[in-house]
């Protein structure tokens, strides 16, 4: 048992004790330290002193043993740790006894979901690793929460992106002067002495270019080639080296070359560097606003919480909160756990989770989800999911997971992506020999030209970037509007879908059966009455519906007498003295009651989809009652959203056909497959594809699992089931069918923006290298600058992750 | 002669490429087999370090990435075929959780496939 548990609270205790005034003869405060000590070692806690008043010594220790612990908490603090080879109970149980069994632990806690370890009181971190790597596993301190991390890295990136821009400036300070003068007195050749002096001297400077701005390309490209792995950096080094080695070799040996040849590169060598550490600085930018939706979500994350401990509020840092602790959540404040209220209601604003726009009211027995806004009332909650295990860490997860998951569109690319590099040094090489061999003079020159710009113009990176850049903006603004994508295949087949089928129950319809027709040839507030009372004793879905339909009339029902439920007929029993009957139609006849010209009415109801129930009194049918589960309000719209997007729609469902059909006419939809068992739905999504539609499936039950993990994609909607979000590809926050149509048009924007950036990346660099090879210089007469070769790799991936970004803007088409 | 000479030399530069990084032997160098200690993995240079690692299959494992490469390149690991992935702090070890899998090769790579390396699980 915790210490906090044994005590009263220290203020109580001062009060009482000023009060009682039993403080007013001190204790010699040195024989007070030495019985503290005993206390504190023997861990004895109702040790008495002898004094006068041995209780009040007794109380006094309790309270200096209390705060010394205090203390000691406040100053140790209580550290969190990542364990690892941790993945069962058994490992829990061993991890905290060996780190229970440290002499100042006073309470440790696994988090089996997190793989994190807690441990409460004064023991040194070394001393806990210890513990944990003898009891087989491995620990080490987290020092920060994900948030704090995260705001570390982007600090970081910070840091990184101001020391970018400072490479670039100076390289490109070196660079622009260079080619100004290259341009305005074209004189870059080396001829004379002079010239070898200065133009050597300009070498030196660029070698300090090349090795202070860009000696990580040359170390990164020199890594990877032992590795036998080609990259960026090796391109940008072969390049940038390439035109330094020519151009010093011209200055040093100029003799050797002819003298159309000597020509000098070191402007390109310098502006190439400068050019592509500042378009690595933008897209460090850039790229940092991609995560900017698992940023939002790690926001909602408190990092405190208000806990009830020992009758009193105390904050607690929100690792320390545990499952079963009651809280106070007050208005304004964020929900911190995921629990269910235990006292107070309140408006609680949930669109963070799951885009729904109106405020949930939340009464004693509702559940809170983290994450979530208290707006106006002050709740009592029992925390039931704490750490890793509440919705909102999941939903981080997921989103994180999925984000960096592959798109199979993206399989081509990466094959490329692969061989890249290795493929464009030889075509640098083969157009470098190709201009040697049969170009014009000076073919030296030309040569140089061509073999630098291929190299440099060549852009591996927005070929690769291309598609993860979009998933992780489309699958975070997916979040944002409570679509949970499970991957990038999901997505990608969730915009290619024909058919989508759509159970009935809790998905079209409310899955709350309501009272929605009463006919009777009398007062049929009184005939609801009556058979309100009866129904009190029955535990029949329908009977729910007939309650609440009288309580919400507010009417006084009584208890009934001599009540009976017949098993697939109805009930019947007596309500102040009057004999009720509720029931179908063979109820009735078994009872020998006439149904007369309520079977016409009963028959248009039925119709209509509901279902009917006769009411009798006193022997005499005295009208009938119509119970319907009613379809939600927003599945009209969203039926004719999903329908504009190409979709063909289909219910499945194990009620009567009558009422799916009712349902089906309602919101315009043409197939209906009703009465089917949990396996018939698995079969007639199997049948559907078995005549190459690409099925989509949208529930929300357990007994929907299956047909959802079938379907090409599953969508489980709202606060479906756990197994049934297992098995789907993307979870719905929302229990609405537009986020369906969402989750569909954001993957179709997706996929769009996907296809955008390959292509991009594909043009760019199927037609950028032909263009550094010189493929144009039989019309122009001219060959690509490698400086311009040099900004246009620069801007290539820079423009992939703006266009990403652009996602960012992506808005549902649905308006509230 | 001349340019018998920038020929071959060309030639030979092809052939070097094509032999370094299709044909040739990937060296061994630098694998990290399977043991009590920490597995830590360098991200850094555009390089994992080490590229090769050989562990026991059919039991889950944590490798611990240590990212020293601020550029964004670096900022994920990615193993496509294990569904795995990881953002990874930059001058921290970040602990990836490699689950039971069967014994085979398996690349990892960042987003862009410029880092890459293999787990070898046997």
């Amino acid at each position: 048992m915790s210490w906090r548990n044994n005590n009263i609270p220290l203020e109580s205790m001062r009060e009482h004790w000023r009060m009682t005034g039993l403080f007013r003869r001190p204790i010699p405060a040195a024989k007070l330290t030495d019985e503290m000590a005993a206390v504190s070692q023997q861990g004895t806690r109702d040790k008495r002193l002898p004094s006068p008043n041995g209780k009040v010594v007794t109380l006094s220790l309790k309270l200096v043993s209390w705060e010394r612990k205090m203390t000691k908490e406040q100053q140790s603090g209580p550290r969190l740790f990542r364990l690892s080879g941790v993945n069962c109970a058994g490992c829990t149980n061993k991890i905290e006894a060996a780190v229970n069994a440290l002499p100042g632990a006073s309470g440790a806690r696994v988090n089996l979901a997190d793989k994190t370890l807690l441990i409460q009181g004064n023991v040194n971190v070394e001393s806990c690793v210890e513990a944990v790597r003898q009891a087989g596993y491995g620990a080490e301190l987290l020092q920060s929460s994900e948030r704090q991390q995260r705001a570390e890295q982007r600090e970081q990136e910070q840091r990184h992106y101001r020391q970018l821009l400072w490479r670039s400036t100076f390289a490109l300070g070196v660079g622009v002067p260079l080619m100004a003068w290259g341009l305005i007195t074209d004189n870059v050749s080396v001829n004379t002495p002079a010239e070898q002096l200065v133009w050597g001297g300009m070498g030196l400077i660029t070698l300090a270019v090349l090795v202070f701005c860009g000696g990580h390309f040359f170390s990164g490209a020199w890594k990877a080639l032992r590795h036998h792995n080609a990259t960026m950096d090796t391109l940008v080094a072969l390049g940038t080296g390439t035109a330094w080695l020519f151009s010093m070799m011209v200055v040093l040996v100029p003799h050797l070359l002819p003298e159309a040849a000597r020509h000098v590169y070191f402007e390109a060598s310098a502006m190439i560097i400068g050019l592509i550490s500042l378009g690595q600085a933008l897209e460090v930018r850039a790229r940092g606003r991609t995560s900017a939706a698992v940023e939002k979500l790690l926001e909602l994350q408190d990092s405190s919480a208000r806990v009830l401990r020992d009758g009193r509020e105390v904050d607690l840092p929100i690792e320390q909160v545990q499952a079963g602790d009651q809280l106070r959540v007050r208005p304004g404040e964020k929900i911190p756990v995921d629990g269910v209220v235990l006292e107070g209601s309140s408006l609680v604003d949930e669109a963070m989770l799951t885009g729904e726009p109106v405020p949930v009211k939340k009464v004693e027995g509702a559940s809170l989800a983290a994450g979530t806004l208290n707006k106006n009332g002050s709740l009592l909650f029992r925390a039931e999911k704490v750490g890793a295990d509440t919705r909102l860490a999941q939903i981080i997860e997921m989103v994180k997971n999925a984000q960096s998951s592959r798109v199979p569109i993206a399989r081509l690319a990466d094959k490329i992506s692969s061989i890249f590099v290795p493929v464009v040094m030889i075509i640098a090489v083969v157009a470098a020999l190709v201009w040697f061999n049969l170009g014009p003079e000076p073919r030296v020159a030309h040569m140089l030209v061509v073999l630098t710009s291929v190299l440099i113009i060549a852009c591996p990176c927005a070929l690769g970037l291309a598609t993860p850049m979009s998933v992780m903006v489309g699958v975070g603004k997916g979040a944002e509007h409570g679509v949970l994508v499970r991957n990038g295949k999901a997505l990608q087949q969730s915009c290619t879908l024909d058919v989508l089928v759509v159970d009935k129950t809790g998905t079209l319809t409310e899955g709350a059966p309501r009272l929605t027709d009463i006919d009777s040839d009398g007062d049929s507030d009184e005939l609801l009455q009556q058979v309100a009372s009866l129904e009190q004793g029955s535990e029949h879905p329908l009977a729910e519906a007939v309650v609440t339909a009288a309580q919400d009339k507010q009417l006084h029902l009584e208890r009934p007498t001599h009540f009976e439920a017949i098993n697939a007929h109805g009930v019947s029993g007596v309500v102040r003295g009057n004999k009720v009957l509720l029931g179908n139609n063979k109820l009735m006849a078994k009872e020998g009651l006439s149904l007369g010209p309520w079977q016409e009415r009963a028959a248009k109801l039925a119709e209509a989809g509901r279902t009917v129930i006769y009411a009798a009194v006193d022997g005499k049918i005295k009208g009938v009652i119509a119970v319907a589960d009613p379809i939600r309000e927003d599945a009209e719209a969203a039926i004719i959203r999903l329908k504009n997007l190409g979709l063909r729609i289909e219910i499945l469902t194990g009620d009567n056909r009558a009422s799916a059909e009712a349902v089906a006419e309602r919101l315009g939809i043409d197939r209906v497959h009703a009465e089917l068992l949990p396996e018939d739905k698995e079969r007639i999504v199997a049948e559907l594809q078995g005549k190459g539609e690409r099925v989509g499936m949208v529930g929300d039950g357990i007994n929907d699992a299956p047909a959802l993990a079938r379907a090409d994609v599953g969508f489980a909607i709202g606060a479906g089931t756990d197994v049934a979000i297992e098995s789907a590809d993307v979870t719905l926050m929302r229990s609405s069918l537009h986020g369906v149509a969402n989750a569909i048009e954001l993957s179709r924007a997706t996929l769009r923006n996907i296809k955008q950036n390959l292509f991009g990346a594909f043009i760019y660099n199927s037609l950028g290298i032909p263009i550094a090879a010189g493929v144009l210089y039989p019309v122009t007469g001219l060959l690509l600058s490698p400086v311009i070769a040099g900004a246009a790799m620069a801007f290539s991936s820079l423009t992939v992750v703006t266009n990403a970004n652009r996602l960012r803007f992506f808005k549902p088409s649905e308006t509230h | 002669m001349a340019i018998i000479l920038v020929n071959a030399i060309g030639l030979l530069i092809i052939l070097a490429v094509i032999w370094w990084f299709w044909l040739g032997p990937k060296r061994s160098a630098g694998q990290l087999v399977s043991s009590a200690g920490k597995l830590q993995i360098l991200v850094k240079d555009g390089v994992y370090e080490p590229d090769r690692i050989r562990l026991p299959a059919g039991c889950a494992v944590t490798l611990y990435f240590r990212r020293e490469d601020p550029s964004p390149c670096s900022e994920w690991v990615l193993f496509p075929d294990l569904e795995v992935s990881a953002e990874l702090a930059l001058n921290k070890a970040t602990p990836v959780e490699i689950p039971e899998a069967e014994p085979g090769e398996y690349p990892f790579n960042c987003q862009m496939q410029m880092y890459r390396g293999t787990l070898i699980l046997e």
